[in-house]
């Protein structure tokens, strides 16, 4: 069974930036393949694995969504053999000088976000936050060196390595939402042994932080019953105010609102009671941030649920996760899906609602 | 080439009114193709038939409508206020020139009481048409028209309205002049896609590419230069050829789509550059999200001042573009991961 | 009641008493975008026995079909959306102060002081105000952030209030004369407006209604609506802002020289049904124009063109739909919509349901023999 910490440090060790997901894509093959009976790759580059239940055809699906893209920069102007980048996903600017990076050019270079001085800047408040589109990555090469190995479009990705970090912790960049694709293995695996009624698409989506364009297409295609999309959510830190923050290691959240379907949620819970699994209900009275916008508008429209798990500093290099939940992430969709039988779209029916 | 660019980008067609210029297009490139129809959206599918082994399919596109201004209110004096129809910049607006699809005629004011520079907006302009009362205005409500500008030949360089997106049209007519006279015929089984309403946010594409139903898809369009004082901070230039673009403020482009771009200018000897842009998007977006995904990429046309009635080309990269255009439509493509 | 022209014809759906009180209860629900179960259980109990076919989608809109009769009927889908604006309750209660947040668009100013109702057993909260006693004057210029607002239930009652309940303004149902005045107006009138169509459904079309979900946070129940039901031709019935209040400085004579005039947006109320030409998400069918227009003048009924700018209906979504679905917008104009009280004119929703009903009535395949 599956240790999640090393596979996740892996995971996170490896680059997948939005619209160039093949390397970390190729990891999840790798760990998924022995527990799926199909596996396959939609036109945009999504993963999907099929494990089959044993219901009659047409027999319902469930689809799970763990977005394997993470963000980053790429180069968008080079000068002097220094580098000048534009996001890939939403990233907070104040967080980027002092920060090591790989640039994957023709091949991986080290690198460092470097802040230039305010004299080399136009006139502002020295204080200011330099905007990114001033700072550079300069790799120490010359820039006849970088010349010939560095191109307008090349990927830079963070490159610290995970940090253990008290008890249970791991802390490390792409954990949004590598974090998620870890507690999908750990179901695939575990439903690997068990028999099941629906068929499960375990589905590592391309493009979330961009344009939800992998959960959408991979929805159309595979046109499942139901879907969930598995995320990370924001935990309890300082500065960030308590009501839309969660307790790092105490919990995970199932998303409540438009996006989410109140009886499947409600579905959800009970097993979360009946197992134990510690969680809290998170408000998202407009939208959920995540896959499940995407899947649940998908073709004709499918019922969706959203799970996250807590994580701390979303969006910079020192993300950091608990463990024990992504353990009980994974649990929660594996014993919610053993019980899934052929009475369960009756049940979520919304002319049955009480 | 420059009287077909001529007619196209005055031939008047602003989002969701496209008529005229769907027709001056339908007219022009009716001989050169297989087949063609109209969709509910308007937008022109026409397509070549390749004779190739199991072809796969291909869909260009690149949109016919303009950004333009809509009427919003005729006021008792006969003048008239106006919102807009896709990204248009207030600064360009000021003593701007319009065209009702009518043929009316109008110059763009603008209050002077409370506007300053920080507050211009639409809201504080108005058409004048050159009445002076409401009874005799021959606009209502509802009514649609373009900017006027004459077209420039400056030789090397281009100057109309509307380069934004007609540069692209006179490519895709000329790649299909091209196949025609030489007798080429393409790789891949080729959808030559003319769509509408892009401007206001795609909506032609969406539609075209969901009855396409593309293997690949490759939309053409202008993109932003960097190379004028204090502007835009990209490294794409006017005169160093077409550019591949590798993402922009509203999609990744394949990266199989890029090598093979990219490999296929190599070969050919064309000039190219490689294109980031952070703001803007181009119908590529929509036909990456259609149905069950499709992957896309895009040749841009570097540009100067677009969206104002003043947008500038270079000669040189729209003859590099066709020549890559049509180098792609004989180029085999891996889509294998 | 209202006596009209075109009355003379059969069939035509009239406003009258019944359909005043069916509105009324449409109006006091509560269906917060993503909660819309009470209007849901209305529609049905409404449109039941008129309909060949229903079902409930996946996201809770309800898709129904009554067949006309004749061969090549048109399929014309109508969307009104039942979901109105709202607050959901976003944390734990503090000894009965909840924090919330808005669900679609309401304007912040709008919140303060206000009675409201929480969930489909519509329990009774308020949302708080510091006393003026207690306020300084430099206080009083700033807008009350919604982070610091809270909605009070009273310190008994918060074990019945959870996190994620919704709520809407406790707003009273009157008619004022030649008005009514209630809240959720925008789309309850067209909530209320299908259901009168598919009751007095023309023969010459298969109608397919959506009563839909979610279009306050991004028409997002019509999406799917359409993709099931491929229809030929789309109208959504929505209702739009009128904005026919004096401008500020219109008691100004100097000023009045002149005449000043709301330039910028003026639906008004009694000029009749919107026709939407463009909004922010539609351009609509030109040739649905021109048969609006045509059919309000062949009927004698007043209509005016909503000005084009911002704003979204569900056509939005419909019309991008599948290999595309010509649609457009038919609104009934009303003030103060998304606020905790809206007002519209008994004549102009009667002159709405009359527009829309004969343009279905006298709609042919003729209508696909020109280019858009």
């Amino acid at each position: 069974m599956i240790d999640i910490k090393p596979f996740l440090k892996n995971l996170i060790s490896t680059s997948g930036l939005s619209g160039f997901e093949g390397t970390i894509r190729k990891q999840i093959k790798e760990a998924w393949q022995p527990f799926s009976d199909e596996l396959g790759l939609s036109r945009l580059g999504s993963l999907h694995a099929l494990k089959r239940g044993n219901l009659p055809e047409p027999r319902p699906s469930i689809l799970l969504a763990a977005h394997m893209d993470s963000i980053g920069l790429m180069v968008n102007a080079i000068i002097d053999g220094f580098l000048r980048v534009s996001e890939i996903g939403g990233i907070d600017h104040r967080v980027l000088p002092g920060q090591f990076v790989t640039v994957h050019s023709r091949k991986d270079l080290p690198g460092l976000i470097v802040q230039p001085s305010s004299h080399l800047l136009p006139p502002s408040d020295s204080n200011a936050p330099v905007p990114l589109n001033y700072l550079f990555v300069d790799t120490g090469l010359s820039a006849e060196e970088v010349g010939k190995l560095v191109r307008v479009g090349d990927l830079v990705s963070f490159a610290h390595p995970p940090l253990d970090i008290g008890k249970d912790e791991l802390s490390g960049h792409s954990l949004d939402n590598r974090a998620s694709v870890a507690a999908l293995t750990y179901c695939i695996q575990e439903l690997y042994q068990r028999e099941i009624n629906w068929d499960v698409w375990f589905v590592a989506t391309v493009q979330e932080e961009e344009t939800l364009g992998g959960a959408l297409t991979s929805a159309f295609q595979l046109r499942p019953t139901l879907g969930i999309a598995i995320d990370v959510t924001f935990a309890r830190s300082p500065g960030s105010p308590d009501h839309l923050t969660f307790p790092l290691g105490k919990g995970i959240t199932l998303g409540w609102g438009p996006n989410i379907h109140p009886i499947f949620h409600k579905e959800i819970k009970e097993i979360a009671d009946k197992f134990e699994i510690p969680y809290k209900l998170e408000a998202m009275p407009r939208h959920s941030g995540t896959d499940a916008m995407a899947l649940q508008i998908a073709a004709e429209g499918i019922p969706t649920m959203v799970i996250s798990i807590p994580l701390r500093y979303m969006h910079t290099p020192v993300e950091m996760v608990s463990i024990k939940d992504i353990y009980r992430t994974g649990r929660l969709i594996t014993e919610f899906i053993s019980q899934l039988d052929g009475t369960f779209m009756e049940k979520i029916s919304w002319e049955n609602r009480a | 080439m420059k009287s077909l660019i001529k007619t196209l980008v005055e031939t008047p067609g602003p989002s969701g009114y496209e008529s005229q210029i769907r027709q001056t297009i339908a007219d022009i490139i009716k001989p050169l193709v297989d087949h063609l129809e109209v969709d509910k959206l308007g937008n022109i599918i026409a397509r070549i038939d390749s004779h190739s082994d199991n072809p796969k399919t291909l869909m260009l596109s690149a949109h016919m409508d303009e950004i333009g201004v809509i009427a919003t209110h005729i006021d008792s004096n006969g003048f008239i206020r106006f919102t807009n129809i896709g990204g248009v910049k207030p600064e360009s607006c000021p003593g701007g020139h319009v065209r009702f699809l009518n043929g009316t005629q109008g110059v763009i004011g603008t209050e002077i009481i409370n506007t300053n520079k920080e507050n211009l907006s639409l809201e504080n302009m108005y058409i004048d048409i050159g009445i002076q009362e409401k009874e005799q205005a021959s606009v209502r409500t509802g009514d649609v028209a373009c900017f006027e500008r004459p077209f420039i030949d400056m030789g090397k360089r281009l100057v109309s309205k509307a380069m934004d997106d007609r540069i692209s049209i006179a490519i895709m007519i000329s790649a299909l002049r091209a196949l025609k006279e030489k007798d080429i015929n393409p790789i891949h089984q080729t959808f030559f896609v003319f769509s509408t309403q892009e401007e206001v946010g795609l909506r032609g594409a969406t539609t075209a590419s969901f009855i396409v139903d593309p293997d690949i898809g490759i939309a053409l369009d202008v993109t932003a230069s960097g190379d004028t004082p204090k502007g835009v901070r990209m490294e794409v230039g006017l005169g160093k050829g077409p550019a591949i673009k590798v993402r922009d403020g509203g999609m990744l482009s394949d990266p199989r789509i890029v090598d093979w771009m990219v490999n296929t200018a190599e070969a050919a000897g064309i000039p190219f550059q490689l294109e980031v842009l952070e703001k803007g998007t181009t119908d590529a977006r929509a036909i990456q999200l259609a149905r069950s995904g499709v992957p896309v990429g895009c040749l841009s046309i570097p540009c100067r001042y677009i969206h104002s009635p003043s947008e500038m080309v270079d000669i040189d990269d729209v003859e590099n573009s066709i020549r890559l255009l049509i180098s792609l439509l004989e180029q085999p493509i891996q889509l294998d991961y | 009641m209202l006596d009209k022209s075109y009355f003379y014809q059969e069939n035509i759906p009239k406003i009258n008493q019944q359909q005043i009180q069916i509105l009324e209860q449409l109006c006091q629900a509560c269906s917060v975008s993503g909660d819309e179960g009470e209007v849901r259980k209305i529609v049905f109990e409404q449109i039941g026995s008129y309909v060949d076919e229903t079902k409930v989608d996946a996201l809770g809109n309800i898709l129904a079909i009554r067949h006309g009769k004749g061969s090549n009927r048109l399929r014309i889908m109508l969307a009104a959306h039942m979901d109105e604006v709202g607050f959901m309750i976003t944390d734990e209660g503090d000894n009965g102060f909840f924090r919330f947040d808005i669900v679609g668009g309401i304007d912040e100013r709008q919140l303060v002081g206000k009675p409201i109702v929480i969930g489909e057993k519509h329990k009774p909260g308020v949302i708080g105000a510091k006393p003026i006693h207690l306020t300084t004057k430099n206080e009083r210029n700033e807008t009350i952030s919604l982070d610091s607002l809270r909605i009070d239930v009273g310190p008994e009652n918060d074990n019945h209030i959870k996190i994620g309940d919704r709520a809407t303004f406790a707003s009273p149902f009157l008619q004022l004369g030649p008005s009514i005045l209630a809240k959720a107006l925008d789309d309850r009138l067209g909530v209320l407006n299908l259901i009168e169509l598919i009751k007095h459904a023309p023969e010459n079309i298969d109608l397919l209604a959506a009563f839909t979900v979610q279009e306050e946070v991004g028409l997002r129940g019509a999406k799917v609506a359409a993709y099931t039901l491929d229809p030929q031709l789309a109208m959504a019935l929505d209702c739009t802002p009128a904005s026919d209040l004096p401008i500020w400085d219109k008691d100004n004579y100097q000023a009045a020289e002149e005449q000043l005039e709301n330039a910028h947006y003026n639906v008004r109320l009694g000029a009749g049904p919107a026709i939407y030409v463009a909004d922010r998400a539609t351009i609509a069918d030109p040739r649905w124009v021109r048969h609006l227009e045509n059919i309000a003048k062949k009927y004698q009924i007043p209509y005016q063109i909503r000005q084009p700018g911002s704003g979204g209906t569900d056509a939005g979504a419909i019309h991008l739909q599948k290999d595309g679905i010509p649609s457009i917008s038919v609104s009934v104009p009303a003030r103060y919509i998304q606020s905790s009280a809206g007002i519209a004119r008994l004549d102009d929703w009667q002159n709405t349901l009359a527009l829309v009903y004969f343009s279905l009535a006298d709609l042919t395949q003729e209508f696909f023999s020109v280019d858009r």
